[in-house]
């Protein structure tokens, strides 16, 4: 069961803020979906290798050589960024 | 037998970027960006912009299983990556792309200098993981309103080394750190003076009490500061009788304090998953190809200049604590009789080094061969070699044009004697109380000798041909 206490957690992890009405609406929403997912529980998976991937691909490799068809200038970089101050990106102080 | 009387117990968390790389570990941007504006060297991948999907360079998991070999890990034959999801501005995607399970080494250990003798400390893990980018705070971190990053640095190959806790001091935290940067550096795989090529995050408990996390480290002097402080810090709570709460601290290098960074995130929730956008690698026959290729690591090559060379075992660690030390020493020692060039290097010229917080770049083989052979030739005195030496460091130039210069040649034989003689005639006093047994007055009389010589006599000399004239 997700509890209202939950929620503001899983909320502050998101940086989302909740209110009291969000919250009363969301529990409700998210227990179905968790309940779903438990139906995997039921699964009998006794003897089954456990899959480390979706894809069953492996070593896909680059090599070390630079490639600057995909580069970014400064310009570019800093395009969709609604704060920006001497090239950098500008946020909020975080702790 | 050190008896650790405040039951310190310290790991380390160290994080090794892999520097000398050309590109990036996911994406083809270029590493050299130490010197370009900010957010030059970026693209996609690195920003995190979405439709963008990571490829991984082969030679930094080859770089990995090489600083895994080196530490005496285990390489798997299985590894993959995982995303750590946290909300921070120096990850733009949200996430990090590090490991979890399965990382590339786990297992293995570092022998230090302890307290008390050889220590060996254990290596929880050494996995690989993407550089976030850099943050620039205006002011200190706990006033400044707004954050600058620099995404030049996202997405750089990092190698995070974990320890287990098993340094009992801050010193020897900070020897661990000196071994291990020494030991990676001997691999090739990343240059120690570059900014930001070596990150350490410390945790501390004291008295098995909880631990805390300190993060911002920048330089090994650093992390033995913060750990001091951190000791006298959390010793005074148990003192005060609060208990110490487990939590992460961040170092503030200007003031030398720590400071608590307690946020609701305290308890890590980071919602590890395996990175859907990168397929697992599957290693094995790697690891013992790469051992084949593995330089001679520095235990091994102290062990082998005491015995080639028969230097002083404490020489031979001085000189092999930094790779370009011991490639400068056994260039020399190779033209030259390679007890006297340990010396000459360990005890002089590393000296003069340090107090001018120079390295050994700055100083070039052949004019150490050259201050050697004109040493062995006693064509200079001992000071004289040393006067060279420093003024080399100083204005540059040649050690021939400096003796020129200087007057640096050795006087010898017929001046040494009648300035000895010279010196016994006008100095009667200093004579007279020789001869009554003060032996001090000798003294007086070598250094008339030597001003006579414009210093260009050896003393040592000088004072035998004294004493020979007045016994």
């Amino acid at each position: 069961m997700i509890t209202s206490k939950d929620l503001e957690h899983i909320g502050w992890l998101a940086r989302l803020e909740l209110s009291e009405k969000d919250k009363e609406e969301y529990a409700p929403k998210l227990n179905p979906v968790l309940d779903y997912f438990s139906e995997l529980d039921e699964v009998d998976t006794e003897g089954v290798e456990p899959a480390y991937h979706v894809l069953q691909l492996s070593n896909v490799f680059r090599e070390d050589e630079v490639n600057t068809k995909c580069s970014l200038d400064q310009e570019e970089a800093l395009s969709n960024a609604p704060n920006k101050q001497d090239g950098f990106f500008k946020a909020p102080r975080m702790m | 037998m050190y008896d650790n009387p405040d039951g310190v117990m310290i790991g380390l968390e160290v994080h090794v970027q892999l520097n000398k790389l050309k590109t990036k570990v996911f994406c083809g941007c270029a590493t050299d960006y130490h010197n370009d504006p900010p957010n030059s060297h970026v693209c996609p991948v690195c920003l995190g912009l979405p439709g963008s999907l990571p490829v991984i360079n082969k030679k930094a998991v080859e770089a990995a299983i090489k600083i895994g070999l080196a530490l005496n890990c285990k390489v798997e034959e299985h590894t993959q990556f995982y995303r750590k999801n946290y909300y921070y501005p120096d990850l733009p995607k949200g996430f990090q792309i590090t490991q979890y399970d399965f990382p590339i080494s786990s297992g293995g250990y570092v022998m230090i200098e302890g307290e008390d003798g050889e220590l060996r400390v254990g290596i929880t893990r050494a996995h690989m993981e993407e550089d976030p980018g850099r943050l620039v705070h205006e002011g200190t971190i706990d006033k400044s309103k707004y954050t600058l990053i620099d995404y030049n640095r996202s997405g750089m190959a990092l190698i995070e080394i974990v320890s287990d806790p098993d340094m009992r001091s801050p010193k020897e935290a900070r020897r661990y750190l000196d071994k291990l940067r020494n030991i990676i550096e001997y691999l090739d795989v990343f240059d120690g003076n570059l900014e930001g090529a070596m990150r350490v995050d410390a945790n501390i408990s004291i008295m098995g009490g909880q631990r805390a996390e300190i993060k911002n480290i920048s330089s090994h002097k650093g992390a033995e500061r913060a750990l001091l402080y951190e000791i006298v810090r959390q010793k005074n709570v148990l003192r005060r009788g609060g208990v110490v709460v487990q939590e992460t601290r961040h170092f503030d290098e200007a003031r030398e304090i720590t400071l608590s960074m307690r946020t609701k995130e305290e308890a890590h929730d980071y919602r590890y998953f395996p990175e859907p956008d990168l397929v697992p690698l599957k290693i094995s026959g790697w690891a013992p190809a790469i051992k084949e290729t593995l330089p001679e690591l520095p235990d091994a090559r102290r062990m082998r200049f005491v015995e080639q060379y028969g230097i002083m075992d404490d020489h031979a660690k001085a000189l092999t604590s930094e790779l370009k030390l011991a490639i400068f020493y056994e260039d020399v020692a190779k033209k030259a009789e390679p007890k006297i060039a340990a010396v000459w290097i360990c005890d002089v010229l590393k000296g003069e080094l340090n107090y001018r917080d120079l390295n050994i770049d700055s100083f070039k083989k052949e004019h150490m061969l050259s201050v050697l052979e004109l040493l062995a030739g006693k064509k200079i005195t001992e000071d004289g070699a040393v006067e060279i030496i420093r003024t080399l460091l100083d204005k540059g130039g040649s050690p021939e044009e400096i003796i020129r210069e200087k007057g640096l040649v050795i006087v010898e034989g017929d001046i040494v004697e009648t300035s000895a003689l010279e010196a016994i005639r006008e100095n009667q006093q200093a004579v007279a109380d020789y001869r009554a047994g003060k032996e001090k007055a000798l003294n007086s009389l070598v250094g008339a000798v030597m001003k006579k010589t414009k210093g260009g006599a050896d003393a040592r000399t000088v004072r035998e041909v004294l004493v020979g004239k007045l016994g």
